[in-house]
């Protein structure tokens, strides 16, 4: 019976849903204002990637309540996990010598892509959230390859402070400057070249160090505890 | 083109599927690794490689080894 329930109600869900995605067309532009970031937004924010420009320009803004979601988020998960209590530290077996060897060449290796992701937000896809995440994942690699190796959790703690810092002072020097939070006070450049857009790169490099610190202290609490 | 990408979303589909059906929770994190891996690919397709770069980091790679981990403090197989 209980069976029958949850089908019955999975195919109106899905109804419900298909109805409402058939009205939307698809590919059609359907606001006046994603057609200006298309045709102005190397313009007025001088970034080439356009989403980079609304999502840290024009939407500056929404995407410091992402990252202070994240922060509470990871915050979270670490008092959740502090008050069960650390267990007695077990003896760690090691990996493999092959596994071990190629988490050491791979590493590096990772770490500059993910840098380069997030340098290169406002020229390339990517940016400070994707970057951020590789940089995590090449760290779960080395918590899985060289399993005696630890993060400095003071240290990880500290630059994701400093990135959020780093975030919000820029604003308010925005702020105090052009008048409005998050205001692009600096030089926008030429186009294509590293050093333009002003404060976008700089800002994209606090987020990519804050979520990579963040995604790779949240994986350090889950492993220590396990 | 087209066939590539119905191709991907039928193996979507199925690993979905799978992951919802496997007793084994490994094997269905795995499935689920798969349908982010995919829909990252997809992503592509549909020109938003901002969104397949956070799909593969966050979706495959991180997201798995969550699960994995919370696995294995817990239980292996579902009964």
């Amino acid at each position: 019976m209980r069976r029958i329930i949850s089908i019955l109600l999975l195919v109106i869900v899905a109804f419900g849903i298909s109805l409402s995605l058939s009205k939307i067309p698809f590919g059609v532009p359907k606001t006046k204002v994603g057609k200006h970031y298309i045709s102005e937004g190397v313009k007025e924010t001088g970034a080439t990637n356009v989403v980079t420009s609304v999502v840290v320009s024009y939407r500056g803004f929404d995407t410091l309540g992402e990252i202070t979601v994240l922060f509470i988020a990871s915050i979270g998960l670490g008092a959740v996990l502090s008050s069960i209590g650390k267990k007695t530290a077990r003896k760690i077996e090691p990996a493999s010598l092959i596994l071990s060897t190629g988490c050491k060449v791979l590493f590096p290796l990772i770490l500059i892509f993910g840098s380069y992701i997030f340098i290169h937000g406002h020229l390339t896809p990517g940016g400070g959230f994707q970057g951020g995440a590789i940089i995590a994942s090449a760290y779960l690699l080395i918590y899985l390859g060289c399993r005696e190796r630890r993060i400095n959790a003071k240290v990880s703690m500290s630059i994701e402070s400093l990135g959020g810092l780093l975030f919000v002072v820029v604003g308010l020097i925005g702020l105090a400057i052009s008048g409005y939070f998050l205001a692009n006070f600096l030089p926008k450049g030429t186009p294509n070249l590293l050093f333009s857009a002003g404060v976008i790169p700089i800002i994209y490099i606090a987020i990519g160090f804050k979520v990579g610190s963040e995604l790779t202290g949240i994986i350090d609490n889950l492993i220590e505890e396990s | 083109m087209i066939f590539i990408v119905s191709f991907l979303v039928l193996l979507m589909l199925v690993a979905a599927i799978a992951a919802s059906v496997f007793r084994d929770l490994i094997n269905a994190v795995i499935a689920t690794a798969l349908v982010s891996l995919i829909a990252s690919v997809l992503f592509y397709f549909l020109q938003a490689p901002d969104v397949a770069m956070a799909e593969a980091a966050i979706g495959a790679a991180l997201t798995t080894a969550i699960f994995i981990i919370a696995i294995r403090r817990t239980k292996r197989y579902e009964e």
